[in-house]
């Protein structure tokens, strides 16, 4: 009898150790269930820069993962570079002529580092999982970052029409209409002209 | 007219100064160029993202063009340097528990290498335990001149201290937490160990090899070779720039756009002090270095090939990479001259006659005779004496 054709990739492939590096406790953590859930069990997250040396000698990876905003990149590079732990020199990302895999690891802002001798086609699904979650990380950030400053907008254009009820007399649909008018023949948002007529009203005040 | 647009990384040192004033200044936009500047978080950042393509240009250490091209960074992408963004502008910062030690053995404080250097060596042979020092990349100036300055007061670098890589604004904190006992950076990231009073300055980079470059404008060869107009006019751009900054009379402006948050994000007088050379080095005292950074005159713009030549002798040195004719050859083509002499031609800039030069020869400064006109040179070569003859590198 044939064993089923997974296991025959597992035997074939004993689990590759991963360590993350990721001052960002959450994108590291979406990261680590990422692989786990690829079916690689020996993930390792370092949030503190300084554990990073213990880390790897008792990790042994073979396989690390660093996001490019991290300011120390350039100290763990050397770091890598003189340890003893990964035994053999390491080469960035997964094949120095896979300069397409190297552009989407740069473009989603994480750069990997592995041990020498590993075979691309092990160490590919690992930086495409991290990939595609950096990316999705990305994403839900810039989300979020678009519903505060919405929410700010909403403030300032409810500030701004109170100031306009207020002097001029107006109700409130109206004080809108006139903002959203402006707003529209200067070619402008409207949070703007409202932040604007805000600046303005505080200059003359008494 | 429309411009084109160059997107350069930069560091938050004073010597990416001649990138950001060539574009808030108007230089860039005279050239038909705007430069959408980057600031980035390491200098392994802008290597790889100058690899990729993120950026066309970058504020780059010196020695990192020729590391690539020797095969020492992860992209199998050939890098070279179109020109020198200045000379000096680094420090050698030791903590003040350090300092009283070095003092005990002798140190002054007028930042002679010679003297703090032996002083140094005395002070790390009679401490218990090994001293570590930080630079700010493997293939930075500050590495070799740091490592050169040690070998030369009697320190064996790697055997008697440690030396490790931090980014420039990690290490006034590193220093004060204990984590290193020194380190050779840029300003004004000794300045700012110096103000918050955690360091001393012992010696300056414009002592211990006097005229020499730090960063470069570097960037893929085929990004120069695609785009050879734009290229030139980026580096009449950062000439006009160097030229700029190098009035005493522009330099409160330099430094007040220095200081700006999105550059440096640091008090405009401590900038100004990098700028000027008038450096505060601990305890109250000031200093006025000579040519402390030197963003244009004394050929300081110039890639002298004979300087690629002396970073690959180091990176030979320290066990970097292999001697051979072909490494020799591939760290001198890093730097590119002739594109800068090509660009410049049409403004009739004085240039030296040659790529290359024996660092030491020159004690004073002196005006050389060019078909331009006169080209001042000053003071070249190691604080020990050493000349360093490109020709016989080893």
């Amino acid at each position: 009898m044939f064993a089923p054709l997974s296991q025959n990739a597992r035997v074939n492939q004993p689990d590759l150790s991963i360590l993350i590096i990721d001052d960002n406790r959450i994108r590291a953590s979406i990261i680590e269930e990422g692989l786990r859930e690829a079916g690689y069990n020996r993930v390792a997250v370092v949030v503190d820069i300084d554990a990073v040396a213990r880390v790897v000698e008792q990790v042994a990876p073979d396989v690390v993962m660093i996001d490019l905003e991290n300011p120390n990149r350039d100290r763990l590079e050397h770091f890598f570079s003189l340890s003893r732990a990964l035994e053999r020199p390491i080469a960035m990302f997964v094949d120095r002529s896979d300069t397409s895999s190297i552009e989407a690891a740069v473009a989603a802002g994480v750069s990997a580092y592995i041990v020498d001798g590993l075979r691309k086609e092990r160490v590919k699904p690992i930086l495409d999982m991290a990939i595609s979650r950096f990316n999705a990380f990305s994403a839900l950030k810039r989300e979020l970052q678009q519903a505060r400053s919405e929410l700010e907008d909403r403030k300032v254009i409810e500030q701004a029409k109170g100031i306009l009820m207020r002097s001029r007399n107006i109700s409130e649909a109206e004080a809108h209409a006139l903002l959203r008018k402006t707003a529209m023949n200067q070619n402008k948002r409207m949070a703007d002209i409202a932040q604007s007529l805000i600046t303005a009203a505080g200059l003359l005040e008494p | 007219m429309s411009q084109t647009i160059i997107a350069a990384g930069f560091m938050p040192l004073t010597d990416s100064m001649l990138l950001v004033v060539a574009e808030q200044q108007g230089f860039a936009a005279a050239e038909g160029l705007s430069l959408r500047l980057v600031r980035e978080t390491s200098w392994a950042n802008i290597r790889d993202r100058v690899g990729v393509g993120h950026f066309d240009v970058a504020h780059m250490l010196a020695p990192m063009p020729i590391a690539a091209n020797l095969g020492l960074s992860p992209l199998p992408v050939p890098f070279i340097a179109a020109m020198a963004l200045g000379h000096g502008g680094n420090a050698v910062t030791v903590s003040l528990d350090l300092w009283a030690q070095m003092i005990a053995h002798g140190a002054t404080d007028d930042l002679d290498p010679a003297t703090t250097g032996l002083a140094l060596a005395a002070a790390v042979h009679a401490s218990p335990r090994r001293l570590r020092f930080g630079v700010v990349h493997q293939d930075s100036s500050h590495n070799h001149e740091l490592r050169y300055w040690l070998a030369a007061s009697g320190v064996v670098p790697d055997r008697d201290v440690e030396i490790v890589v931090l980014p420039p604004p990690l290490l006034p904190d590193a220093l004060a937490s204990g984590a290193i006992d020194g380190y050779c950076v840029g300003e004004p990231w000794g300045g700012v160990a110096v103000r918050a009073g955690h360091g001393r300055i012992v010696t300056t980079k414009s002592r211990i090899w006097r005229s020499s470059p730090d960063k470069v404008l570097g960037m893929r060869a085929a990004w120069a070779d695609a785009n050879p107009d734009t290229l030139a006019a980026l580096i009449r751009a950062l000439h006009n720039a160097a030229l700029w900054c190098s009035a005493p009379a522009n330099l409160p402006e330099a430094a007040r756009i220095m200081a700006q948050p999105q550059f440096l994000d640091q008090p405009a007088d401590l900038v100004g002090g990098a700028l000027t050379g008038h450096l505060a080095i601990g305890a109250g005292a000031t200093r006025q270095v000579e040519r402390f950074y030197v963003p244009y005159a004394g050929a300081a713009n110039f890639p002298w090939k004979s300087h690629a030549v002396w970073f690959y002798a180091q990176m030979v040195r320290w066990g970097q990479v292999q001697a051979s004719p072909q490494n020799l050859a591939l760290a001198a083509a890093s730097f590119r001259p002739d594109l800068y002499r090509a660009a410049l031609a049409p403004l009739g800039v004085p240039m030296p006659p040659d790529d290359y030069k024996i660092d030491g020869l020159i004690t004073k400064p002196l005006e050389l005779a060019t078909p331009a006109g006169p080209l001042l040179q000053f003071p070249d070569g190691f604080f020990d004496g050493t000349r360093f003859d490109w020709s016989a590198p080893l």
